[in-house]
């Protein structure tokens, strides 16, 4: 078994709604900075002991599918590296 | 009859919700979630606040523990089930209901009264009422705006599905009269079998005469059919 770290990003699916977004786009204008768009996703880390890294992507996977993302408004990507 | 009020960490309509239910004649009681659903629960109802922080997501905690497999049983067995506010996001969140509730399009927590259309007076929620009647229901959200993609709602809708949209005191379904954005001003929907229901409103906090109004008590009520 071999240790590594899963970084899980989930995202909103595009085109859903992300009014937390909008709003932190707004305070970075109120001072002064230009930017032309702002997306927030939301990264967990996950130390897992696994035979390969496809194996522990593959756990990765199942405990986003199951908890840390909603399908019905999620995207997620996983990647891993040994620690 | 007697409906379980399941209580988690962060619950705090818990205790409404039975004084509703009691003051309807309806038998309820609390039940905190680690000991598990009585034998003898004839309804569940996953009541309003903010169960484990609204950490993650509002309901995903809440959703995923034991007693959520027991309470799954129920409804396949016909138990009612009702979630209300953080119930309904712990209703969606554990698929038990379409859809998702999540952040308010104006990104504030929003505490006020609103209208709703019934929009299928034939399920036990509903039967108290007519279709397309309008009542008024207090919101108090932050994550309440119902998503769904396009084509979900297309089937849901043509299932007759969604119970309530929140729409304007004349019953007009409009943008302004939609308090967080939710899609097709959605307020609350079915499951696969209507004994489950959700909605972002609070039914059991309009249900006593003396505190504001009764329109709340025909959703209660689901619970003796």
């Amino acid at each position: 078994m071999t240790g590594y770290t899963a970084t899980v990003t989930v995202r909103l699916k595009e085109g859903v709604l992300d009014p937390e977004a909008q709003t932190t786009k707004r305070a970075l204008e109120r001072l002064g900075f230009e930017l032309d768009g702002l997306r927030s996703a939301d990264q967990f880390e996950l130390d897992v002991d696994a035979e390969s890294a496809d194996s522990a992507a593959e756990r990765a996977e199942e405990m986003t599918e199951r908890l840390l993302a909603n399908p019905t408004i999620h995207d997620y990507e996983v990647a891993v590296e040994q620690r | 009859m007697t409906v379980a009020i399941i209580q988690f960490g962060g619950s705090n309509c818990d205790r409404d919700a039975e004084r509703a239910l009691s003051h309807l004649g309806i038998d309820a009681e609390l039940v905190w979630h680690e000991d598990g659903l009585p034998a003898d629960a004839t309804g569940v109802m996953l009541p309003g606040g903010f169960s484990y922080g609204d950490y993650l997501r509002a309901g995903a905690i809440a959703a995923n523990g034991p007693i959520m497999e027991e309470v799954r049983a129920a409804a396949e067995d016909s138990t009612p089930v009702l979630g209300v506010c953080n119930g309904a996001q712990i209703g969606s969140e554990s698929r038990l209901t379409p859809g998702a509730f999540t952040t308010n399009a104006s990104a504030r927590f929003q505490c006020e009264r609103v209208h709703v259309r019934v929009e299928n007076a034939d399920t036990p929620w509903t039967a108290h009422y007519e279709d397309g009647e309008v009542i008024e229901l207090p919101i108090a959200h932050g994550e309440g705006r119902f998503e769904v993609t396009d084509d979900r709602l297309d089937e849901l809708r043509a299932e007759n599905r969604v119970l309530f949209r929140y729409c304007d005191e004349d019953g007009e379904v409009t943008p302004e009269a939609n308090p967080n954005g939710s899609k097709d001003n959605v307020a609350g929907v079915v499951g696969e079998r209507e004994n489950v229901a959700v909605l972002m409103p609070h039914p059991e906090r309009i249900s006593l005469p003396d505190v504001g109004g009764t329109d709340g008590q025909g959703i209660l009520r689901g619970f003796e059919a």
